[in-house]
């Protein structure tokens, strides 16, 4: 796993992504320290997922270059896969299984075993505050629920690089702090990378050691939060990110596959 | 506990969890074991063919079989829509092991379906005659799932949403059925339809699954039937995975 740069746990080299004529990410280059909390910031339609589904194997480059944890995801996919935990931006539990059911799928899909097993996901169900709900299935819990379960699952088999888009959105400040101060806890205590995203601008200068800000498939700006509050003269980052980004809101229509998952809920609530 | 199991033990969590598609499911056999079987059999007996209900019971259980096994892959097109698909991509596991594992819980469903659909036919009349042969009706009803179990996945595994599924239902899955002999004998069709009839993987199904339950009547030959349908569900298992293999979420 000897890098060139030896301290850098993820490099991204003039990556690519097109859909159809549309270039979602845009020759876009940067790296992430080992142990580094990292924030990937950018307005709606950015590019952030996309790009975050090229470093986690779920979709295939355009063209350019990813080296994470020393494997290239294009071609050593299980080596990136094992490096890696993620809490998607939608949702990605099983409802027709219980929210211990969920855990134990993605720890044995994860080759957490035996005792550890069993601790971790006690531990995890206790610390999102689902642990008396363990054998409930998913369908019966309120989105915020869910999410809390989906960064528990992320977090159960504390991996090398944990990738968090958006995990905050729909969260109450009490499980917002109770979140971090757990993933900074295995990011000290292990040296675990956190590569993540979120539009709240003032958690981003909080937990963020190095900060990316995308804009139409392009970085613009990379630093400490620091940094970018000093270039753009603002007292704080929000100001900063829209001094970056501009006012202008992105348009965004539903796409087919939202519509698709809303007829789905109907049907799923009817049965 | 390994990959493969999970993913198996999930399939039938799902299904039993599911009690409306369990009875649901019966509705159709059942129509179509009381409409055809007791509506066609004076004419059946006329023709001289003998008993339309002992002819047709192993149509009937194959049908859903078919069905059931089909469904898996409308079961992997809601775990696209849903995410939970993203859940075991990501996942430091083969995707082989995944489809195996989704591949033999399906299958097992609609086995297990075929199981129900079989208790259904002994409840309107079926009496099959060779007691002995009922582990061989289970083998034959296990390779059908299989094939038809990774076939849904394979098509499922290039598909975003559930309307090219409708399609391949109308256009693939029900002449499958009709087609196959489970209705009707296979002897002295015209030729179109024989040549069709010998193209249809789930006509040595029911061909063996009929000679199966009374030791007689097999239209291609036991060995034949066999031989297809083991060549088929590793040939299917084996496209299906690569197909699979090639999703990106
Ligand atoms: N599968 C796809 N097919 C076509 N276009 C896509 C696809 N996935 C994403 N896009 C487009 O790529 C662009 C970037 O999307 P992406 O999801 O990466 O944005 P994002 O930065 O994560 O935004 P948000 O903050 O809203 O989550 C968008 O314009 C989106 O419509
Ligand atoms: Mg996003």
């Amino acid at each position: 796993m000897a890098d060139i740069n030896g301290d850098n746990i993820i490099t991204v080299t003039r990556l690519v992504k097109k859909f159809g004529d549309f270039t979602a990410v845009d020759d876009i280059s940067f790296e992430v320290k080992k142990g580094e909390i990292f924030a990937f910031l950018g307005p709606n339609g950015a590019g952030k997922s996309t790009t975050i589904k090229m470093l986690t194997t779920l979709l295939r480059p355009t063209d350019g270059k990813i080296v994470m944890n020393g494997y290239d995801p294009a071609h050593q996919r299980d080596g990136v896969r094992k490096s890696l935990g993620i809490v998607f931006q939608d949702p990605s539990l099983d409802e027709d299984l219980t929210a211990f059911e969920n855990m134990q799928f993605h720890a044995i899909c994860y080759g957490v075993s035996g005792s550890l097993r069993s601790s971790r996901i006690e531990e995890l169900l206790e610390f999102v505050e689902l642990w008396e709900r363990k054998n409930d299935l998913v369908k019966t819990f309120s989105g915020g629920m869910k999410r809390r379960l989906e960064i528990a699952r992320g977090l159960l088999h504390h991996p090398k690089i944990l990738f968090l888009d958006e995990p905050t959105l729909g969260l109450d400040p009490q499980t917002r702090n109770h979140m971090w101060s757990y993933v900074k806890d295995i990011n000290q205590k292990e040296g675990m990378t956190v590569f993540f995203t979120t539009h709240y601008m003032e958690e981003a200068d909080r937990v963020a050691e190095r900060i990316a800000v995308i804009d139409h498939g392009k970085i613009i700006a990379t630093g400490t939060g620091k940094e970018l509050k000093e270039r753009t003269n603002k007292e704080n980052l929000e100001d900063a990110f829209l001094a970056l980004t501009g006012h202008k809101i992105r348009e965004e229509e539903a796409s087919s596959l939202d519509r698709m998952r809303r007829m789905g809920k109907m049907w799923r609530g009817r049965r | 506990m390994n990959v493969i199991y999970i993913m198996w033990l999930r399939q039938l969590k799902k299904y039993f969890r599911s009690k409306s598609r369990i009875v649901g499911s019966l509705g159709q056999p059942l129509l179509f074991l009381l409409a055809f079987g007791f509506g066609f059999g004076s004419i059946f007996r006329k023709a001289g063919e003998g008993n339309y209900m002992q002819f047709l019971a192993p149509g009937i259980i194959l049908m859903s079989v078919l069905f059931t096994a089909i469904f898996s892959g409308i079961d992997l097109i809601w775990d696209r829509q849903f995410g939970f698909l993203k859940e075991t991509m990501v996942a430091p596991v083969s995707r082989f092991q995944i489809m195996l594992g989704k591949t033999l819980g399906g299958a097992t469903v609609a086995t297990i379906q075929g199981v129900i659909v079989f208790i259904l036919t002994l409840i309107v009349g079926f009496r099959p005659q060779e007691v002995l042969l009922l582990p061989f009706a289970a083998v034959v009803v296990i390779l059908v799932a299989v094939i038809f179990t990774s076939l849904g996945i394979g098509l499922a595994s290039t598909m975003e949403d559930m309307q090219g599924f409708q399609l391949i239902m109308n256009f693939l899955v029900m002449p499958i059925f009709f087609l196959s002999g489970a209705l009707f004998p296979l002897q002295g069709l015209p030729g179109a339809m024989d040549i069709i009839a010998s193209l249809d993987p789930l006509s040595y199904g029911v061909d063996g699954l009929r000679y199966a339950f009374i030791g007689s009547g097999s239209v291609f030959g036991i060995a034949t039937d066999m031989t297809v349908l083991i060549f088929l569900a590793l040939l299917l298992l084996f496209i299906g995975s690569k197909l699979f293999e090639r999703i990106q979420a």
